[in-house]
């Protein structure tokens, strides 16, 4: 089976949500709340155990004439005007995952196709992937007790089915298929975007990371901060062999310290 | 437009200007949903105050939310927080003491033959063991499942490398304890002998990485405070915990042992140097460390595993005599307190790390959500509709 991937382009992002009420219908994910956050039509702030798509509504009311706030009738792609963009987040199913390799339970794995995929008969909720994903994407359900995201609709990719996201998307913002062949559809998209004229299009993508790439790359306009998407993200398995170096000189000090105490004391 | 529907004013329709109805009884409303419930709320504030305050209810004027280069996405922060409990600090001190006596009581045993504070040092370390296994447990979200820790061995996970320490350190720790019970009730025989010193070795073995692996732990995680600090953390901790094994022991009786005493002077020392290293270390990433709850916490912890005991300890030396055991109390409660301040401040340092947006997505420290906000003019009004 072929690694498999999402590419989706927030020039195409339209905010209706349906790929997170389509990942809610088909995964049975919880409800999570009937809160009003004030940052534009996001009332859900992230993804998180209970919302595994989680659509951003990117507005930075930097206008003209010292404008602030969205004014109506601005945005879209006029770039003098106060921008409104749309991007829907998930997981990306990093190529090295910090979930994956923190898993002290063996509970998260890699699917043939690529995914990272959490199984809830294995998790015991140590909540140990929460701290280790730097996207923080997984979170432990209080009420479960287990850890939860985005399954990359692992039980319909192995029928051959696409996630049900992608299903959805009415406008194909979320493309999925095959990764290689995703990343050049990417580039190609960029260059349609950059000959029209918008040139702040880019690709995320951290490859040059120790996370090596993700499986669920993004289309953004603008910086990708504004998106919440972290610059230089980390594995956090890069910083083991600098702390296991440092247990080592502490086991050391405390073996040595301890014998030499005890022949000093021996009265 | 002059087709537009009139609507008459509020005022008109109250004074019965509509032909009356009889609705009869008012049926009192009673919101099922939660959304419909908040919204009932807000009515109600806005009736009784004239004004509205909440979470997404911004006066006109006041500065637009935004999602920019400078404000990150609204502020949300990126990184999830830490989801452990009470029960994981606690079991960072718990098992950082435990660790840390296992290796103390192989070390009166083989060098210092002080076999009295030998026993009662392993029985410590079995004690903290046992506790240590019951918090790691209780703080699982599926604790019948805490058995799960043991299907994989993974070197590139430090809980699961932490995992395998405690049920070697456990297991080995109970084994010492019990060929101690043996040689007490059926003599040294060869067997006992043989067994007993191999169970010795092997929880010293285990002890000395459980006693400071929890730095480790969240150290290698995406929460900047903790790892960027991953360098000194497992020495930080192994020094705390050394600093409670000898604190309690010496609480148990053994305030006059002079091998505990210099060994609450190293790791004092350490602790003090600790103290300055990260007081000296003014990158913003270690800001939860100094300021805030998380900061005082860790301030005040350090301070009473660091210098506090360090002056206590020099002073009352191990004469035995009534005062330098008051000071050696003094020293050894100070320093229980501290290391347990220790890891509850690093833990909250943790969550306050997290908390912070600008630091996973780089941006500067002193960016304003509102840097170009400052002469906005107020939002245009809804215009209140003229009524005929």
């Amino acid at each position: 089976m072929s690694v498999t991937a999402f590419l989706t382009d927030s020039t195409l992002c339209i905010g209706c949500k349906a790929c997170e009420v389509a990942c809610k219908e088909w995964n049975g994910v919880d409800e999570d709340g009937f809160n009003w956050s004030g940052f534009s039509y996001d009332n859900t702030g992230a993804v998180g155990h209970s919302t595994w798509r989680h659509v951003k509504f990117v507005e930075d009311g930097n206008g003209p004439g010292g404008l602030s706030g969205p004014a109506p009738g601005f945005g879209g792609n006029a770039p003098e005007g106060a921008t409104w963009s749309f991007s829907s987040d998930v997981c990306k199913h990093c190529e090295v995952a910090g979930c994956l390799e923190a898993c002290p339970t063996g509970a998260i794995v890699r699917m043939d196709f690529g995914a990272v995929f959490v199984q809830p008969d294995v998790c015991n909720g140590c909540a140990y992937c929460v701290v280790a994903c730097p996207f923080g994407v997984v979170e432990k359900n209080h009420q479960d007790g287990r850890a939860f995201k985005c399954t990359f609709c692992s039980d319909r990719q192995m029928v051959g089915l696409a996630p049900a996201c992608a299903k959805a998307c009415p406008t194909e913002s979320i493309k999925f298929g095959e990764l290689d062949d995703l990343r050049l559809r990417a580039q190609e998209r960029l260059e349609e975007l950059h000959s029209r004229g918008m040139n702040d299009a880019t690709l995320y993508d951290p490859t040059e990371t120790s996370v090596k790439g993700i499986h669920a790359m993004f289309v953004l306009r603008g910086d990708p901060r504004s998106y919440n998407l972290p610059p230089k993200p980390e594995v956090p398995t890069i910083y083991n062999k600098r702390g296991w170096t440092s247990s080592a000189v502490a086991a050391g000090a405390l073996l040595a310290g301890a014998m030499l105490a005890f022949l000093g004391g021996r009265r | 437009m002059s087709e537009m529907p009139k609507i008459p004013p509020a005022s008109a329709r109250r004074a019965g200007a509509e032909p009356q109805r009889d609705y009869g009884e008012p049926v009192p409303y009673e919101p099922e949903m939660p959304s419909e419930a908040r919204l009932l709320e807000i009515r109600r504030e806005a009736e009784r105050r004239g004004q509205v305050q909440g979470a997404g209810i911004r006066p006109a004027g006041a500065p637009f939310p935004k999602a920019s280069p400078e404000s990150g996405y609204y502020g949300i922060h990126l990184l999830k927080e830490p989801q452990w409990n009470w029960a994981i600090p606690l079991y960072f001190f718990v098992g950082g003491a435990a660790g840390a006596s296992s290796v103390i009581a192989t070390a009166a045993d083989w060098v210092g033959d002080d076999f009295e504070l030998a026993r009662k040092a392993r029985w410590l370390a079995l004690g903290g063991a046992g506790l240590s296994s019951a918090l790691l447990i209780y703080d699982l979200g599926r604790p019948s499942r805490f058995l799960n820790m043991l299907r994989v061995f993974k070197p590139q996970s430090p809980m699961s490398m932490g995992a395998w320490c405690l049920a070697a350190f456990a297991n080995t720790t109970a084994a010492a304890a019990f060929a101690d019970l043996v040689r007490d009730r059926f003599g040294n025989s060869l067997p006992v002998r043989l067994l007993g010193g191999a169970a010795r070795g092997a929880s010293t073995l285990f002890g000395l990485p459980f006693s400071n692996y929890t730095g480790v732990l969240i150290g290698a995680t995406a929460v900047p405070v903790w790892n960027q600090n991953i360098e000194t953390l497992p020495i930080h901790f192994g020094a705390s915990g050394l600093q409670s094994a000898c604190s309690l022991l010496e609480l148990w009786g053994f305030d006059d042992s002079r091998a505990l005493n210099m060994l609450g002077i190293g790791a004092a020392a350490y602790e003090t140097w600790e103290g300055f290293h990260l007081e000296g270390n003014f990158d913003r990433v270690n800001d939860p460390l100094k300021h805030g709850t998380s900061g005082w916490i860790t301030r005040i912890g350090g301070v009473l595993s660091g210098p506090v005991p360090l002056v206590l300890r020099i002073l009352g030396g191990s004469s035995g005599a009534p005062t330098s055991r008051r000071m050696r109390r003094m020293a050894a409660w100070s320093g229980v307190i501290g290391s347990l301040m220790t890891r509850y401040g690093w833990m909250r340092a943790g969550h306050a790390s997290s908390q912070n947006w600008r630091i996973p997505l780089d941006i500067r420290e002193d960016s304003r959500v509102d840097d170009r906000m400052q002469s906005k003019p107020a939002l245009p009004q809804a215009r209140s509709v003229e009524r005929a």
